[in-house]
């Protein structure tokens, strides 16, 4: 073979603390290299043309680049190769600048480092094959996990381009949190006003297939040929029949059901349609709270629904889609303010969260939209806002910023003088996060226009005097204590992951951090990709995010899918695993370590029985190749022969 | 500020190991303070203090060591430690309190005379009989302070109720916690 070797300077980036020079030097010695440079900038287009104008010139058949990782720069280099006429896979890389030149201040033990590491890489690319990858067939189906408004946004962009589009949404009804909001800020456009066109156009498009009240199982398969097991839980109603009249919920005598759309501050009937706007809108009946359920007696539903749609032996379903591609957009939970002990939420019922006081603002909420407090149904003349519940505290495991707090208690302050002109706010904080459009000046309104008292520090504790609560806190910038009288306080609580989220990240098979949000691929530069190819993510499921972020990512999210489905076939990656069935033993010990279930047997014509890899089904992990007790199946593109030989240049 | 000192030149003023030495004798981390206030707002006596809990906190950030060993607020602390409870950053401020009344009687720089008399005597009187001989320790705490007869008119009350002893109780194992203080004192580089 015929190798050549170039060693990047990097600017300085390498040539600082290595000797490029030397090592490029010293590779000429190494066998079967019969060139070697260093360059300063190899990735760049005139680097790149140096190793084609060497390829040809010295008939190379195999190309080393000493230089970054290859998680920066291998792709570059091997389209560089290819284009000159190699195969991608007779080009290795070596890593002397993170894994050196970054690392280590000693010139000396760095260079000789980085020719021990392109020693390596040579006797690697001695023993490399040319690879080829096959194509295979894109499932242009999508499947969209998740039907808040980041999933809305990407089922709904998906199908404007034609696609076929799967949206799963494990509560009864699409909407999300969003469905929840009385008015967004920094505008005040009513929340069901802009999502609700969305989410009828959901149900509309007649290429949106849409699985409400149901989860994701299991997902098998791989990028382009996912197949999506889908549980769509009993809802006791048929909803081809229910026309959402209605009539059910009147009629239900279970009427003391805690409604948990409302957020446990009203209530409803054991059978619901959580609020007017839901699509879908159809009953289900809440087995938990139904009197048939209970006692066998009742049936109310069922002899008055003009349908005949009840049926109390409805059971789970299970449904398989197949997919191209899929789309998780699963959302977020609101953090539980029980570790606060002393601010007494659960304990007072004037102390409500943020999103009992969005239903209390909301006209479809509790109390019709006037703003009452929970426990005798006064008008506040005093509202505390609390700041950073659940969020910026390591005390409780949130160190960080949710992100929506310090907007949406503003916009909540403006609302409640805006229901009762009378009322004064006050908002405790600890800084004030509204780097959004027009974000600040809205902040900015509700201090200046509507007389917001913002109050510079935590608050200590809540507890009652008469019928009204007690705040105290600090006031940093006084240097002091307050005390604020209050009728209604509210807790900005503050962002965490959705339940579940580990759970279908674990089917899903993408990484999360210890938080529970989806990790994306690289925080800048591929924000709504993860690390398994196919699969997306949109919304606060990757992290704390308002809705013009959620809606972008949606957007961004459908976009990466039409991209990929763009073509009709994608190319997959030949390092995959192989088995030498002359070697195989047939001891089934691959079939078992294997996470992705992509070796199955194979029996021969003389009837015995041997591993076989489904390509394209295989990651390419290497958990087989290690576990092989004859060594017959291998990696390839990293087989032991190649792994040995690097280690034997290491060692000589 | 507080002392009138409206002008701080932070550099001048500044010691610049005071906070790695507060940090290491206390073991908290005070440089994590984000100044949310939380123990300012929980404090029951800021009220009395001359600088709030957040603001000590700050001045040791700041390294303005003098500033916060002569303040009085480190000895109005009654250690109720509602501040360790509510600090998101998890800092036990009480514990950051006890170190610098420990460095301000080291430094020479004790605003309270009367309360750190208050600690030594409570401790003379533990080493003495094991445990607080209250009646003892408000004899000789007035006597030192001058003021024999402070909070004399509670005596009755407290009397009548049997709440002091007019002689010490003897407990079990009282050379012993005369030895921890004792180990404790040698172990001390001279004051």
């Amino acid at each position: 073979m015929r190798i050549g070797v170039f060693v990047c300077q990097c600017g300085t980036n390498i040539a600082s603390t290595v000797d490029t020079g030397a090592v490029a030097q010293r590779a000429l010695d190494y066998p079967d290299v019969v060139f070697a440079t260093d360059y300063m900038y190899t990735c760049s287009e005139p680097g790149q043309q140096e190793i084609q104008k060497a390829i040809a010139e010295h008939r190379l058949q195999g190309v080393v680049v000493a230089a970054c990782s290859p998680r920066m720069h291998e792709a570059t280099f091997r389209r560089a190769v290819e284009k000159a006429g190699l195969n991608r896979y007779m080009f290795e890389m070596a890593n002397i600048r993170e894994h050196v030149s970054w690392i280590g201040q000693d010139k000396g033990a760095n260079t000789l480092k980085a020719m021990e590491l392109v020693r390596m890489a040579v006797e690697k690319l001695r023993r490399n094959e040319p690879l080829f990858a096959s194509e295979v067939p894109i499932n242009k189906r999508v499947l969209v996990i998740g039907g808040g408004v980041a999933g809305i946004q990407a089922a709904l962009d998906c199908a404007d381009a034609g696609l076929d589009v799967v949206l799963v949404e494990r509560e009864q009804s699409i909407g999300g949190k969003m469905a929840k909001l009385d008015k967004t800020f920094p505008t005040i456009d009513c929340s069901s006003c802009i999502l609700g066109p969305k989410m009828v156009d959901v149900a509309q498009k007649e290429n949106i297939t849409l699985h409400a009240y149901s989860e994701v199982e299991a997902v098998s398969g791989y990028i382009g040929n996912f197949t999506v097991k889908i549980r769509k839980k009993a809802t006791y109603v048929d909803w081809d029949a229910c026309t959402g009249c209605g009539l059910c919920m009147e009629k239900c005598p279970s009427k003391k059901t805690v409604d948990r759309f409302n957020e446990n501050l009203g209530t409803t009937s054991a059978i619901q349609i959580p609020f007017p706007q839901a699509i879908p809108k159809k009953a289900r009946i809440q087995k938990d709270a139904c009197r048939y359920f209970a006692t066998g007696k009742c049936k109310v539903c069922q002899k008055i629904c003009p349908t005949n749609a009840i049926h109390y032996d409805m059971e789970d379903r299970e449904v398989v889609e197949e997919v191209g591609a899929i789309i998780v957009a699963t959302g977020y939970d609101l953090f539980d303010p029980a570790p606060y002990g002393e601010y007494g939420a659960g304990r007072y019922p004037d102390v409500i969260t943020g999103i009992q006081f969005e239903r209390i603002l909301s006209a479809s909420g509790p109390f019709g939209g006037h703003v009452k407090r929970p426990s005798d149904g006064k008008e506040p003349k005093d509202i505390v806002f609390v700041a950073c519940v659940g969020s910026r505290d390591k005390s409780v495991d949130r160190p960080y910023c949710s992100g929506i707090c310090c907007m949406y208690i503003a916009k909540q302050a403006i609302l409640a003088r805006d229901h009762l002109p009378g009322v004064q706010c006050y908002v405790f904080y600890m800084d004030i996060r509204s780097p959004g459009k027009n974000y600040d000046e809205f902040v900015r309104r509700a201090i200046e226009e509507y007389g917001v008292q913002y109050i510079r520090g935590r608050v200590g504790k809540i507890y009652p005097r008469g019928d009204r609560m007690v705040v105290q806190g600090a006031d940093t910038l006084l240097g002091a204590q307050v005390e604020v009288e209050a009728d209604l306080v509210v807790l900005a609580t503050g962002v965490e992951s959705s339940r579940g989220a580990k759970e279908l990240a674990e089917k899903l098979r993408i990484s999360y951090d210890q938080y529970g949000f989806y990790m994306e691929s690289h925080p800048k530069l591929r924000p709504v990709e993860t690390n398994t190819a196919g699969v997306y993510l949109a919304g606060a499921c990757q992290g704390p995010k308002d809705i013009p972020a959620s809606v972008a990512q949606g957007s961004a999210a459908a976009s990466k899918v039409l991209a990929l489905f763009a073509r009709d076939t994608i190319a997959t990656d030949p390092q995959v695993a192989g088995v030498l069935e002359s070697v195989c033993i047939g001891c089934g010990k691959c079939l078992s370590v294997c996470p992705f279930g992509a070796i199955q047997w194979k029996t021969l014509r003389d009837g015995s029985r041997k591993a076989e890899v489904l390509e394209t089904v295989c990651q390419g992990c290497g958990l087989c190749n290690a576990t092989c007790p004859p060594k017959a199946i291998q990696l390839k593109h990293f087989t032991d022969d190649q792994i040995l030989a690097e280690l034997d240049a290491l060692c000589a | 500020m507080k002392n009138g000192q409206n002008l701080l030149r932070i550099q001048e003023s500044r010691d610049a190991g005071f906070v790695e030495r507060v940090e290491r004798e206390s073991g908290q981390r005070v440089s994590q303070c984000y100044q949310c206030g939380n123990c300012s707002a929980s404090c029951a006596y800021t009220h009395v203090y001359d600088f709030p809990a957040n603001q000590i906190m700050r001045l040791i950030q700041l390294g303005q060591r003098d500033m916060v060993l002569r303040c009085r607020s480190i000895w109005l602390c009654a250690q109720c430690q509602a501040c360790t409870t509510r600090c998101p950053c998890n800092i036990d401020v009480a514990r950051v309190m006890e170190t610098l009344r420990v460095m301000a009687v080291e430094a020479g720089q004790v605003s309270e005379k009367d309360i750190r008399l208050f600690y030594d005597e409570f401790l003379k009187s533990v080493a003495a009989f094991g445990r607080v001989f209250e009646t003892g320790l408000l004899a000789a705490y007035n006597l030192k302070t001058g003021k024999p007869l402070t909070d004399a008119d509670l005596a009755p009350q407290v009397l009548r109720k049997g709440k002091l002893a007019l002689m010490p109780q003897r407990i079990r194992g009282r050379k012993e916690v005369a030895a921890i203080v004792r180990r404790f004192v040698d172990a001390q580089p001279q004051r």
